[in-house]
């Protein structure tokens, strides 16, 4: 039987070099005892090989350091012996041990893992700073803590990351941790009496405590869960717990029976302010936006009216809002919009000069997974939204109107209009505007190869060009 | 006024916002910024309030005076509550205040609208700007938007903010009319809308202005209006779809102080508050439908089992499940296999077959599990009714799901 000697809590590093050399020696874990302070019998026994030398190549998952660092910090005795095992099994025939989540020394490995890691978690929240003054006058913060694990050394970078700015020293029982603003140094254990016994700003804390919890939920279980007793005697607010738990009940049940609130009468309502349902395009656009004709606004942000010069020569219109329109409520901005832009440019239009609109304006799309996937919407819902689109031609009067895509020509042309056979030639309308009609851009955007999206952009802009001629006459 | 009081009522005043997660932004400490705070994905709680939720942020109004009425608020504008009013100032030394001793995470700021929306954002954006700029501040910030804000405000907030969040409030838009006669449904969407359109535009563009880097969320009222849990959670499906918000939180209608006379006087429906929670996992985690989970025949979630088990009790035909060849999918839909302990299942069976012990050893609650499948030494009686099956898979409502 061999007795080492090893300090819970002194880490990874200090475990390895003696589990090596035990490994080395051909030592099994059942011929080990790990002492606190024992008389070392094995590093005594100088006549063993250096480390790097043969027996030292033992090979271990790369998950093995991490789980055997968490165990080292608990504070069961057995932790070094554990860890021991497992990287003798490791060693000794069973290279996949780590994977087996039912084998025992596995599940209490993984166990203790994660009570250290709560333990850590737990200490990042319930540590409570007090401020003192420093000799030279400035703010130094001071907490006490207890964890229940070693945790003190793998939690102080975190420490220092959060609080680099200012002085602090975190004291626990077992060791204790200090930051001077530039430095860490780590100190033995300390007593509770070391630290300060409070903190001004502490009512002020109690007060946000009390104010925050609501007395028609109270659920003392779920609060015990993440908060145990055992913290409570550290943290300044739990002081308030049982008072606020005994007076809950009588709390919700006056509000629950209170006397119903007469309304507090020095403030009086705003009237509600309705927009007078009349003619011009601005008062539509306005009417628009609350547009329930169909049942498309309701999974939808919101109403995609047209937008431009409200006397524009030209009009443009498109079949339906996509993603990207419905986001920003604001027509052709998507990758179509860009595509659309482009082609005007060529053609020598100007967009800003145009009123630019839709023949639908609400999106309509199918859920997929995360993803909102375009649909054409049906004839019932291009019906109820005609009106707007009508009322839109009425008032801005183009002398010019371009259909983009089939569902747009096919609202103003007639439901037997053919695009890719009629496409890029005038009509007359009775009004006497004219209209011509071209593909979608996104049309564009599906063509399968390259090729063939540039030769339809070139159609697309051979088009857009007899606009631009129309206009100049 | 003194500060104790001030913060006595505007904390109470805030505190019916469910959320309190400080998670999801980006990684960020004070080593050589001269000031304090990080923050490193994880949010932590430092306290848990008797009613079981977490502590995380400082949850304040920045003042509870409101021109809004909105029934189901205790700040509405015809309500008797105290008034009260911090200065920018008393925010930001208070926030650092409860910083520095470890209490908090960092802020949470909302405000009652005075004046206007604009004038009220631009005060909310002022205290997150001097906590950034002027203190240097690297702790977490969720700032409330406001949905009628200038744009600009809005661009300004999402600087300094890691989170912003504009309450949907109800979950249609009839409880809404008539609840909160001020607000409106097309509003709120459209302000989500441009919310999102920033966060993707900063995600693609990498030299793009910082904004909201932990996202967007969103609250609804639960139990305040006559909304059904599947018109709660078809608006919820809507709403992570359309704006990818991070978090939908519920909120149990609870008793106010001062109560309107349009509002139930009950306790708060917290076990359907905590179903929803639930539906609302499987929706976006284990890929169920708001049709699996509250179909049109059934449109109200079971208060005595949870959604997944009521699913599968109306399943039968696809159970038992072989956990030794079914698929990722199909295990994420037995009851009390939780989305860890499948993943865990498929490695370990990829070493050796399963078997009941197993399943033990994993911790996963054979009790409920046990009738929904197979392993190598065990299968269920195929002849138990689902309604013998009910009581034994009853679920307790407890747990609370704030945490992340």
């Amino acid at each position: 039987m061999r007795r080492v000697g090893f300090t819970p809590g002194t880490g990874y590093e200090e475990w390895r070099g003696i589990a090596r050399r035990l490994l080395r020696q051909g030592i099994a874990p059942e011929d080990v005892v790990w002492q606190r302070d024992a008389q070392d019998d094995l590093l005594a026994d100088e006549a063993m090989p250096a480390p790097g030398e043969n027996g030292s190549s033992a090979r271990v998952p790369r998950e093995f350091p991490v789980l055997a660092d968490s165990v080292l910090a608990h504070s069961d005795p057995q932790a070094p012996a554990l860890a021991y095992r497992l990287l003798w099994r490791l060693t000794h025939g069973e290279p996949g041990l780590l994977a087996l989540s039912t084998d025992d020394d596995v599940v209490r490995a993984k166990a203790w893992e994660k009570s250290v890691h709560r333990d850590a978690h737990k200490m990042k929240a319930f540590v409570r700073f007090r401020e003192v003054r420093a000799a030279d006058g400035e703010p130094v913060y001071v907490a006490w803590f207890e964890p229940d694990h070693h945790v003190v050394e793998r939690l102080a970078p975190f420490f220092v990351r959060r609080f680099a700015g200012m002085r602090w020293s975190i004291l626990t029982p077992y060791r204790s941790v200090h930051w001077d603003g530039h430095e860490t140094r780590f100190g033995p254990g300390a007593l509770r009496s070391q630290a300060p016994g409070d903190d001004a700003l502490e009512d002020l804390w109690r007060t946000y405590y009390a104010s925050v919890f609501n007395p028609a939920r109270l659920k003392v279980k779920a609060m015990t869960q993440q908060m145990p007793q055992k913290y409570w005697k550290n943290l300044p607010e739990a002081r308030l717990i049982p008072p606020l738990v005994r007076e809950a009940a009588l709390r919700r049940d006056a509000m629950v029976e209170q006397e119903l609130a007469t309304p507090n009468r020095r403030t009086r309502p705003r009237a509600a302010v309705e927009p007078p349902p009349s003619g011009s395009l601005d008062e539509m656009r306005a009417l628009a936006k609350d547009c329930r004709r169909c049942d498309l606004w309701k999974p939808a942000t919101q109403t995609v009216f047209g937008e431009g010069p409200a006397h524009a020569s030209v009009m443009l219109i498109g079949e339906q809002p996509g993603d990207q329109e419905d986001l920003a409520g604001k027509p052709f901005v998507g990758p179509a919009g860009r595509l659309l832009d482009r082609a005007l440019a060529e053609a020598g239009l100007d967009r800003s000069q145009m009123y630019v609109t839709n023949t639908v304006k609400h999106f309509k799309f199918e859920p997929r997974g995360k993803l909102r996937l375009h649909k054409r919407a049906d004839a019932a819902e291009q019906r109820a939204c005609r009106p707007w689109l009508d009322g839109e031609i009425a008032r801005v009067q183009p002398r010019l109107i371009v259909c983009l895509g089939s569902m747009a020509a096919q609202a103003l042309l007639g439901s037997g209009f053919r695009l890719l056979q009629e496409r890029g030639t005038w009509h007359q309308r009775e009004d006497g505007s004219r209209v011509i009609a071209t593909v979608h851009p996104s049309y564009l955007l599906r063509l399968p190869d390259a090729e063939a999206r540039e030769q339809g952009f070139a159609a697309f802009v051979a088009d857009l060009r007899r606009v631009a001629t129309a206009l100049n006459d | 006024m003194d500060l104790v009081r001030k913060l006595a009522v505007l904390a109470d005043a805030a505190k019916y916002d469910a959320s309190c997660a400080s998670s999801g932004g980006p990684r960020r400490d004070s080593l050589g910024t001269g000031g304090i705070g990080s923050t490193e994905g994880m949010g932590i709680c430092h306290a848990y309030a008797p009613d079981g939720r977490c502590i995380s942020l400082l949850k304040i109004l920045l003042t509870n005076f409101c021109v809004y009425d909105c029934a189901y608020c205790i700040n509405r504008r015809s309500s008797n509550v105290e008034r009260a009013r911090f200065s920018v100032n008393d925010v930001v030394t208070l926030t650092l205040d409860f910083y520095k001793r470890n209490y908090i995470e960092g802020l949470f700021l909302s405000s009652g609208i005075i004046r206007s929306p604009d004038y009220t954002m631009e005060q909310l954006v002022l205290v997150a700007r001097k906590l950034r700029v002027d203190h240097r501040f690297g702790g977490y910030i969720h700032l409330k938007t406001i949905p009628d804000a200038a744009p600009e405000l809005i661009a300004d907030a999402g600087r300094w903010a890691d989170r912003l969040s504009i309450n949907v409030e109800l979950p249609t838009e009839s409880g809404l009319k008539k609840l909160a006669p001020e607000k409106n449904l097309r509003d709120i969407r459209a302000a989500m809308g441009q919310l999102r359109l920033r966060i993707d535009e900063t995600e693609e563009e990498p030299r793009a202005p910082r904004f909201a880097p932990a996202g967007q969320s969103t609250q609804m009222i639960v139990g305040a209006d006559a909304a059904n849990d599947r018109d709660v959670l078809e608006t919820s499906d809507t709403l992570y779809r359309n704006y990818r918000l991070r978090r939908v939180y519920y909120s149990a209608f609870s008793p106010i102080p001062d109560a309107s006379s349009v509002l139930p006087p009950t306790a708060p429906p917290l076990v359907r508050e905590h179903r929803l929670y639930q539906a609302d996992w499987l929706l976006r985690f284990y890929g169920f439908t708001v049709e699996d989970i509250a179909p049109a025949d059934a449109p109200d979630l079971p208060m005595d089992v949870d959604p997944k088990t009521a699913w599968a009790l109306r399943h039968r035909e696809q159970f038992p499940v072989d956990v030794n060849r079914a698929d990722r999918e199909t295990l994420l839909r037995v009851p009390g296999l939780g989305v860890r302990n499948v993943e865990r299942l498929l490695d370990l069976r990829a070493h050796k077959t399963l078997r009941y012990q197993d399943l033990v050893r994993l911790r996963v609650p054979m009790k409920r599990v046990a009738a929904f499948i197979v392993t190598a030494d065990h299968r269920p009686r195929a002849d138990i009714e689902s309604s013998a099956l009910r009581p034994s898979v009853r679920s307790d409502a407890q747990g609370d799901l704030f945490g992340s």
